[in-house]
């Protein structure tokens, strides 16, 4: 080789690993929700302040799930940032598949992150996803029907309230269902709902020996309870309903309740899509008269770096810039603060704008309320509220939840559905070795 | 001798042909009708069929957010790149056991077929560890071969079905004119079944556009077809149905416009053999 052409050489090589110092293009994967959606079109703001561009794969969640889990799972390296939930972050950070966030920047102040999400997303007390954005359920309810049936709501209702408000909204006439609830199978729809409803009513799925609990009688007065009502005032074929459907008649003005995600909110009071967005009230979700626990759950979309990435630096100053203070500021400031990811940071709820915003503060206490060490009122052997964060249970929990569906159908009763659910639970702990 | 057929009965005859076309057709008709809705009709109960304000907002939300010309592209070369690679293994395949059948062909047939009654998320974790070890993960060329093994039993078995129709004795009076093996394969059987290969071709495309496993399961950003296009618009927790729509029409339009413009290769293609 001439000595001009090394010099051409050298000078290319140090160009390309100079632009790879600098510059990177990361692979980021995540779910199709309006928050996620938002961030990709302000990436540009990320891309002019670190120079590394960004490549979006959006996928629908379980599909997501499915892909990520693939690809962490045989250390396939197709992404550099996953979106991933609470559920996966603790049992993911033990098996030693994501990079540890202990060595985020000063100005990220990580003490910022709300106790409740922070903790969720820990396993061992090291943070391993940076929450996105979080959220709790609680009771969205029409104030018109409320008044008409001559009933005003708590600021922290009981079931038995919920029930009697319920009937009394319901008006089979005019197609309004006092209360529309998730009954769909799947660990993530109507699973999630049922084992909140659980907590609420003193019910657990293990005691602290991993054994089953359905055949405990709060289990067999929650499940009676929900049927009940649902029967009297919820609306046909609750059993096949899950968030899109409720959201859909609550949009449309045909339910007087509905107890879901804290996200629902900005769904149902924006005027373009819901006819009743001007008269929607929240409370906090409801407990049985007694229980100290209620019947809200805890969740967070968030950001982790799967171990052996190339691109961690990269990666590390994504996840600082997309959960950051700064990013929440750029969302307000372009869409308004209705618009900013809720549910991750304090600082948050101590904006006097924010403040303003209807169901900011519900919102936040709803997730004050949850607690994921201690899920329920008597003590269990793991973490997660409408969850219970072990690999094992995504598929358990989606059988279980078939069979309270068939239950709620009328295809078998309670007592049926309950006794089924005990034997395959415990049947497939102790395939998995923990009984 | 054909039947004689009445006027009435062939009226009746068309009308439940239209019956049932409109039938199998209406769940895409719907889906088209839905992404030119916006959000609040498309979950309108009742439903409302004709009579909404027509809006193309869906399909610029869409175009803003997604490089469809991207996962275009990779459609497009992933659906003709794993049919053509496909085709061009089956000919000789299907050749030999057509005309020079052995004890064990049918045998071989069988296994072959075998090989589609395994769940495909079966294997999923070994392929996706020799993607890995081959570095082709979320490549084109990746996507290609698979679809070309997933659909190779079809392609053999039609042209198999096809080729059994072509007697043997034209071959064999190409091969007493002095053609060669390649010859005869290439400038006299090929010819004779190209009604029977486009047809195959046309339905292999089709079914590397819609795979819809392999193609979400082993791509990231780069290589993602359509498929995966349209998974980025379906959501759990909210309700996106008309953009969903927009998303899926754009996705199945170029091979809706490919069929239409075959049908005639299609149908004769698909009955070819039929009558003996």
């Amino acid at each position: 080789m001439s000595f001009r052409n090394s010099v051409y050489a050298a000078t290319a090589m140090s160009l390309v690993t100079a632009g790879g110092a600098f510059a990177e293009i990361i692979t980021i994967a995540t779910v199709n929700n309006g928050d996620m959606i938002r961030m990709q079109g302000l990436t540009d703001d990320f891309t002019a302040k670190t120079g590394h561009e960004v490549e979006w794969v959006t996928l629908e969640e379980n599909v997501l799930r499915q892909r990520v889990t693939t690809d962490i799972s045989t250390k396939g390296g197709a992404f550099d940032i996953m979106t991933i939930g609470m559920y996966e972050t603790p049992i993911w950070g033990a098996n030693g598949w994501l990079v540890p966030l202990d060595d985020l920047s000063a100005e990220y102040d990580v003490d910022d992150l709300l106790p409740a999400m922070r903790s969720g997303l820990s396993h061992e007390g090291t943070l391993y996803a940076a929450p996105f954005y979080g959220e709790s359920s609680m009771i969205m309810y029409r104030t018109d029907l409320m008044e008409k049936a001559g009933l005003e709501m708590p600021k922290a209702p009981t079931w038995q309230f919920i029930r009697e408000a319920a009937a009394a909204m319901t008006d089979r006439d005019n197609d309004i269902n006092g209360i529309c609830l998730r009954g769909k199978a799947g660990w993530g729809e109507g699973g999630a709902f049922i084992t909140v409803t659980g907590n609420s009513f003193g019910a657990r799925w293990f005691d602290e020996d991993w054994n089953a609990q359905f055949d405990q009688p709060e289990w067999a007065e929650a499940l009676n309870f929900y049927v009940d009502m649902m029967n009297e005032s919820g609306p046909a074929g609750f059993a096949t309903n899950g968030f899109n459907e409720n959201l859909s008649l609550f949009q449309q003005g045909k339910c007087g309740m509905w107890i879901d995600a804290t996200v629902a909110a900005s769904f149902v009071t924006d005027p373009e899509d819901s006819t009743v967005a001007d008269k929607v009230g929240f409370a906090l979700a409801p407990n049985s008269e007694g229980v100290e626990k209620r019947a809200n759950w805890l969740w967070a979309w968030a950001l982790a770096i799967p171990a052996g990435t190339q691109k961690e630096d990269a990666a590390m100053q994504f996840i600082e810039w997309a959960t950051s203070k700064d990013y929440i500021e750029l969302v307000a400031e372009k869409e308004g603060w209705a618009n900013v990811p809720p549910g991750a940071r304090s600082s948050l709820y101590e904006n006097p704008e924010y403040q303003k915003v209807p169901f900011a503060q519900m919102t936040l206490d709803s997730i004050k309320a949850a607690d994921p060490q201690n899920p329920t009122v008597e003590p269990v052997p793991y973490v997660g509220i409408q969850f219970v964060a072990i690999p094992e249970f995504a598929g358990i929990a989606t059988e279980v939840s078939q069979e309270f569906s068939a239950a709620y159908a009328g295809q078998q009763t309670v007592e049926e559905a309950l006794a089924k659910a005990q034997a395959l639970t415990n049947d497939a702990m102790e395939a998995a070795g923990y009984r | 001798m054909a039947r004689a057929v009445t006027q009435q009965r062939k009226i009746i005859n068309t009308a439940a042909a239209w019956a049932v076309g409109l039938l199998i057709f209406f769940p895409i008709l719907w889906t088209i009708l839905t992404s030119f809705k916006t959000e609040a009709q498309a979950i309108a109960d009742p439903p409302i069929f004709l009579g909404f304000d027509w809006t193309l907002e869906n399909y610029s939300a869409v175009m803003e957010r997604s490089n469809y010309g991207r996962f275009l592209w990779n459609s497009v070369i992933i659906a003709g790149g794993s049919t053509i690679l496909g085709i061009i293994i089956a000919i000789p395949a299907a050749w030999s056991m057509a005309f020079v059948p052995s004890k064990r062909t049918k045998d071989i047939l069988l296994w072959m077929l075998s090989t589609k009654m395994l769940p495909a998320v079966g294997v999923l974790y070994p392929i996706y560890l020799l993607f890995i070890q081959l570095g082709i993960l979320d490549t084109k060329v990746g996507l290609v071969i698979v679809l070309m093994l997933i659909n190779l039993p079809i392609i053999v078995w039609m042209l198999y079905t096809y080729f059994k129709e072509i007697p043997g004795e034209i071959l064999e009076a190409a091969r007493m004119d002095g053609a060669s093996l390649k010859d005869e394969v290439l400038y006299v059987l090929t010819p004779m079944a190209i009604p029977g290969i486009a047809s195959t071709l046309l339905l292999n495309v089709i079914l590397a556009w819609n795979e819809a496993f392999w193609t979400l399961n082993l791509t990231a950003a780069k290589a993602a077809p359509l498929t995966a296009f349209i998974a980025s618009y379906s959501s759990p927790e909210g309700l996106f149905y008309a953009k969903l729509s927009a998303a899926s029409t754009m996705a199945i339009a170029p091979i809706l416009i490919l069929g239409w413009f075959s049908q005639k290769q299609l149908v004769s293609g698909l009955t070819f053999g039929a009558v003996k």
